[in-house]
């Protein structure tokens, strides 16, 4: 589902953040990423994103290159990508539903169908009872939960998740990486980017280490 | 059971699986949304949204009004049009006989309407009648006036008249000719280089609404920068993102183009008395027009397209640039 052959990303200051990376993640998969901040974990989640190109080295999702996707692919292409950022990234003037509803605004749906999914999304973290609060009013957790059921309301096929704990308390932390692993059994491709290594090494997945833009090792594979 | 409840959902709905039709409807959805949520976005502002519509109600006024101005002296100019006539003094040697030849064969011309014989004696009458002077005239011994032939030309176009003028002034029983037309092709040219003022100054006006509007949009996208942000990131194409942009700069020119259409009205409303005034010292019924509804709407109109532009070159400028990093 998500391929990396030889990557390499150096930036214009010079600065190799990724250094012949090469994996293959399966449909379906639940995989880890860690290492320490600045390994490269975001780097690598911004090339499957196409937040950025690659300098060397080919990346594949689903099937394709994404060195041949002109730019107007790329709307196309992040709307198959369900992501959950470490800073939710809400939009604070908006309620929570409408906040949700974004990518499937994009997507197109009529009203309906939007009510349908957002309240089924919001259901499955837990917010149900909190559709029409603002942002502003929930506590970190909750926000994270809000960032994650925009991430698969529009039910893809892959999703990334960069430190989607990174300020939770480990209760918490714990209860959002099993929404992860639900996700996971349910058909979706899930890649987190994590360092809470003492959480995700629980969870027995499979867990790329990535060390000063190389990949260490391929980890222990848990298994569904 | 949820496992398998899941898969299908998610063979269900891949999002490439929109059917066409959905597609129309979400986009002509979201156009709807885009413009109440632009417009909602504008009147939740007031007081800047007032002076950024005042700003391009001004300058659309100013070349709005001069046009109203021009439009209404061109009527002036319509209700004062004569037929174009020259006035042939003719020389003292000629006698009433050779006068009324004259006339005679004057008439005859192609490019000659009519021609009016009025004697010296008639002029004198009625230079006296006019003036008032009747007493001072019977002291004269002998009248100084020449007799007039008043020649009406086919048309009063500029080239026929001047052709006339000189071929009339070479008759030998003509002493002077006077084209009477002449002030009125002065006012056509100087109204058409009023015209061309008022284009030039309409084409200055215009351009800084388009930059007005452009410069506000600017401040609008940064503003809504986390809004595109993020829209991108969830896969929103540039037309997604730009519609709302493009509406509120919509809604800009529009409202600017109506405060433009309130201003020249205002403008109407107060010049139309003294106007009004001064023609009845002319012994006219002249009324100053301003724009219609019908015109009014069409600035408002016209208004929008500005803004929409102005929008369409700051979201060309600007969206492109707020890329997720």
């Amino acid at each position: 589902m998500i391929r990396f052959d030889r990557v390499g990303k150096r930036y214009d200051n010079g600065h190799d953040a990724l250094r012949e990376v090469s994996f293959e993640i399966a449909p379906e998969e639940l995989v880890f990423l860690t290492g320490h901040s600045g390994a490269g974990k975001s780097t690598l989640l911004r090339l499957i994103m196409l937040m950025e190109r690659p300098s060397r080295g080919r990346v594949t999702v689903n099937g394709r290159d994404l060195g041949e996707m002109p730019r107007r692919g790329v709307p196309r292409h992040r709307q198959s990508i369900g992501v959950v950022f470490q800073n939710h990234k809400l939009l604070m003037d908006r309620s929570v539903f409408d906040n949700v509803a974004l990518p499937l605004q994009v997507l197109g749906y009529d009203d309906r169908d939007m009510d349908r999914r957002v309240h089924a999304a919001l259901d499955k973290v837990g917010l149900l009872d909190r559709a029409h609060d603002m942002p502003l009013g929930l506590s970190g957790g909750e926000q994270q939960r809000v960032g994650i059921a925009r991430a698969v309301v529009g039910r893809p096929k892959i999703l990334l998740a960069d430190e989607p704990t990174g300020n939770l308390d480990p209760e918490l932390s714990a209860d959002i990486m099993k929404l992860f692993v639900d996700f996971a059994r349910v058909g979706v491709t899930v890649l987190i980017a994590s360092h809470d290594l003492a959480l995700i090494s629980r969870l027995r997945h499979r867990i790329l280490t990535l060390r000063e833009g190389r990949l260490l090792e391929a980890g222990m594979d848990g298994g569904n | 059971m949820a496992a398998a409840d899941g898969r299908r959902a998610q063979r269900q709905a891949r999002p490439q699986r929109v059917r066409p039709i959905e597609r129309w409807r979400s986009w002509r959805r979201h156009h709807r949304q885009s413009a109440a949520d632009s417009l909602a976005r504008v009147l939740q502002q007031p007081t800047a949204s007032l002076l950024t519509w005042m700003v391009i109600g001004v300058a659309l006024a100013l070349p709005s009004g001069l046009w109203v101005a021009l439009d209404n002296a061109g009527r002036v100019g319509k209700t004062l049009d004569k037929p174009a006539t020259l006035t042939l003094f003719l020389s003292d040697a000629t006698d009433e006989a050779a006068a009324r030849a004259q006339a005679a064969s004057l008439s005859e011309r192609g490019d000659v309407r009519s021609v009016i014989f009025r004697t010296r004696e008639a002029a004198l009458q009625e230079f006296a009648a006019d003036s008032g002077m009747d007493d001072l005239l019977e002291g004269l011994a002998e009248n100084p006036l020449p007799h007039l032939l008043i020649v009406e030309a086919r048309d009063d176009s500029a080239a026929l008249l001047g052709q006339l003028e000189f071929e009339l002034a070479a008759l030998p029983t003509v002493d002077e000719v006077i084209v009477d037309a002449l002030w009125l092709r002065r006012l056509d040219a100087l109204m058409s280089l009023a015209r061309s003022a008022v284009t030039f100054l309409a084409a200055l006006l215009i351009a800084a609404v388009v930059l007005i509007v452009g410069n506000t949009i600017r401040l609008t996208i940064e503003g809504r920068r986390d809004e595109v942000l993020i829209s991108k990131l969830v896969g929103a194409s540039d037309a997604f993102v730009r519609r709302p942009i493009l509406y509120t700069g919509l809604w800009y020119g529009f409202g600017g183009g109506a405060c433009a259409a309130l201003l020249v009205a205002c403008g109407t409303f107060i010049l139309r008395g003294p106007v009004a005034a001064l023609a009845a010292t002319y012994d006219s019924r002249f009324e100053l027009t301003g724009l219609s509804l019908v015109d009014s709407l069409q600035l408002a109109l016209f208004g929008a397209g500005l803004g929409l532009l102005g929008a369409w070159l700051a979201a060309a400028r600007h969206l492109r640039d707020i890329e997720p990093d």
